[in-house]
């Protein structure tokens, strides 16, 4: 165990790769699913996630941010191994998961936990909630009696009386309570890393406020990393220190969080943050960013999956797929965008004076 | 019949809300969902009902066109719509106010189309009925219809069904269909909640054209200070069931007078710095089976005293168009979020 770490809750599996090591590197991560319907041919598939790559750093908040239908919570299923690669590779500090001499997935998922968007379809209705949160350890080995000490701990760190809410079922829990409920049972096996799927986008505004502290406090206490999912850019920028953007299942660009939100390089982050209310009535949005909605994932465009909705969309742009540039460690900001990358035949490309 | 009504102002109201009250009742509890509401619209005005989950704002629209189910629901005080007492309609005169004089929009156009028919016949049924057109009349209406909403290849998405449209174009699809007996009132209720943010502005500002250039007075609900922001010519705050502020957009969003107007501006995220908490409203909204006595935000306000649990605060009026409902208004020591 751990001389850090003294409280009740399961000890933390150790830092096995140093701090240097990421804790989860994606790479070209794909995953289709095949669709049938009118007009489909065989092959047809929605390209949910095709071709991302990323790393996470340890201690560090990754934002990752997209319009529905972009692939993010797919991406999210993917780490956590609810549903399978189609190809790709995850390593998990420095292990290969499901590698013959890696990391198993239920080691992963000792790990790596994971709050949903809907509070209530994610809480068994049939169980105390004190029993929910206990679950989680009694599974990993504990012992029952341990297992409810940690429960009654866990809620308490998430600002629930357990004498109080520990017996409740729940239904008879609000919406902001649930959701502190399901945070308790993520963090009741001391993962390393938590996937916040959504996870404040139900709440009302002055609950959402409440549980954004919760979890920027958690994340201190607990030494925590965040993998934080959400359409809402004003609560990205408030809680990563750095940001990914998806459209259609690729990444278009990815940097530390100033940089995205103050230097945006790619046309869709532009139009992302260009489509956010000012909040001033005196100075609204008169005309909007970008027009039309995302095209479909079944049959992406081709090349840049962006430029049907583009204002600078070139020849080139229809040919030849942009790369997102090479990142070397946190500061690195790189875009998937012609226009970013000397020499790629856009007439705005970088380096054609 | 129109236009008759309060000689004193200089412009009719088009609405005018008076202490409407909704309740619904079932065997185990009575919800008391509306609580005294009273405001007015003008023709050509866009106020936005602000409030979050379970304040009221829908049941209070959902009032106006009587579309809460009869057996269930207790509904007193008055509803006034361009002259007509709704409340007191018939079937038919009620048929007749929901096609033409008042039209409503939903948050999810999915489930407010029906499915089995094809965008066009939705509009041409409508034309049909409310205004008496010929097929070929009104198929040429709904093209034009659609061509205002701008969508691209109208002719084509006319003979579309619901399911083949983005939810950007059905979002347009149903505001066409909204808008196609020339409607004086329309309530617009979460209609971009559901959309992608890079559409919702889209659909914002051609609501915000659509009503400017039609003139039609509307009532917007959302829990959206943003997008309340982007549309309103004025916002009413609600919570639990009350309006608790009311006033012009830009001066509330400058210099909201209600603690929980404070509280609900502190807790949005919006370009708060990093290093510091943001300023939340602690607690829950109370439980509309049983509210608590006095003012409805007492429990969770930081200036709450003892008389705040005696009674509902009165209104008090700081300026000439702003209205507020809290007893330490006007009382210069007022903390604040």
């Amino acid at each position: 165990m751990s001389g850090v770490f003294q409280s009740a809750a399961m000890a933390p599996l150790e830092d096995r790769g140093g701090a240097a090591q990421p804790l989860l590197i994606a790479r070209d991560l794909v995953r289709h699913f095949k669709v049938k319907g009118v007009g489909l041919g065989e092959e047809a598939a929605v390209r949910a996630v095709d071709g991302v790559s990323f790393s996470l750093f340890k201690g560090e908040t990754l934002g990752v941010v997209g319009e529905s239908g972009c692939g993010k919570s797919t991406l999210a299923r993917l780490v956590m191994h609810l549903i399978q690669l189609g190809s790709g590779e995850l390593i998990f500090d420095g292990e290969g998961v499901g590698a013959p001499d890696g990391v198993s997935v239920d080691d992963l998922r000792r790990q790596v936990q994971m709050v949903f968007q809907d509070s209530a379809s994610s809480l068994n209705p049939r169980m105390p909630i004190r029993d929910s949160v206990a679950f989680g350890p009694y599974v990993h080995g504990k012992s029952k009696e341990e297992s409810r000490r940690i429960a009654r701990e866990m809620l308490g760190r998430v600002g629930l009386n357990p004498d109080l809410f520990g017996p409740r079922y729940p239904h008879e829990l609000s919406g902001g309570q649930k959701q502190r409920v399901n945070i308790a049972r993520a963090l009741a096996i001391s993962p390393r890393m938590v996937i916040l799927d959504e996870a404040v986008s139900a709440l009302d505004k002055s609950v959402e406020a409440q549980v954004l502290n919760l979890l920027r406090e958690l994340r201190r206490s607990f030494n925590l990393t965040y993998l934080f999912i959400s359409h809402d850019l004003n609560v990205v920028q408030y809680i990563s220190d750095r940001v990914l953007v998806m459209y259609l299942g690729q990444v278009v660009e990815l940097g530390p969080v100033d940089d995205i939100f103050s230097r945006p390089l790619h046309p869709y982050t532009r139009a992302l943050l260009g489509s956010r209310s000012s909040m001033d009535p005196a100075n609204r949005i008169e005309e909007p960013p970008i027009t039309g909605d995302p095209p479909s994932p079944i049959d992406p465009p081709s090349g840049c999956r962006f430029r049907t909705r583009c204002p600078h969309a070139e020849a080139v742009c229809e040919l030849t797929m942009p790369r997102l540039g090479q990142w070397l460690n946190r500061d690195s900001h790189v875009a998937a965008c012609h226009m970013h990358e000397p020499g790629s035949g856009h007439t705005l490309a970088v380096g054609n004076a | 019949m129109d236009g008759t009504l309060m000689p004193q102002a200089d412009i009719a109201p088009l609405v005018e809300i008076e202490d409407l009250t909704v309740r619904f009742t079932s065997r185990e509890a009575t919800v008391s969902a509306v609580n005294g509401v009273s405001f007015s619209v003008k023709p050509g005005e866009v106020l936005c009902i602000l409030g979050e989950s379970g304040s009221g704002k829908s049941v209070t629209l959902r009032a106006m066109m009587r579309l809460l189910p009869e057996k269930r629901t207790t509904i007193t005080g008055r509803i006034t719509i361009a002259g007509q007492d709704v409340l007191g309609l018939n079937a038919r005169d009620l048929r007749a106010l929901r096609g033409g004089l008042v039209s409503m929009i939903f948050q999810e156009p999915m489930t407010a189309l029906d499915p089995v028919y094809t965008v066009g016949e939705q509009i041409i049924e409508t034309l049909r009925k409310h205004r008496n057109m010929s097929r070929e009349g009104a198929r040429a209406r709904a093209l034009d219809l659609f061509e205002l909403v701008k969508i691209p290849s109208p002719e084509r998405r006319l003979d579309s069904y619901p399911h083949e449209l983005s939810g950007g174009l059905r979002q347009r699809a149903m505001i066409a269909m909204a808008l196609s007996c020339g409607p004086r009132l329309l309530l617009a209720d979460e209609p971009t909640t559901a959309l992608d943010a890079t559409v919702q502005i889209q659909v914002l500002i051609l609501l915000r054209r659509l009503q400017r250039e039609l003139g039609m007075g509307t009532i917007f609900v959302t829990h959206d200070l943003g997008v309340a922001s982007e549309i309103a010519d004025r916002i009413a705050v609600m919570y639990a069931g009350r309006i608790v502020e009311e006033g012009p957009v830009a001066d509330i969003l400058a210099n909201p007078r209600h603690p929980y107007t404070q509280g609900l501006m502190a807790s949005t995220v919006h370009g708060q710095h990093r290093d510091a908490d943001i300023q939340a409203i602690p607690g829950s909204p109370p439980d509309l089976r049983r509210m608590p006595a006095g003012c409805s935000f007492g429990p969770r306000c930081p200036t709450s005293q003892p008389r705040c649990r005696e009674a509902f605060p009165p209104i008090s009026h700081p300026s000439a168009d702003r209205m507020v409902r809290c007893f330490r208004e006007g009382e210069e020591a007022k903390a604040s979020f």
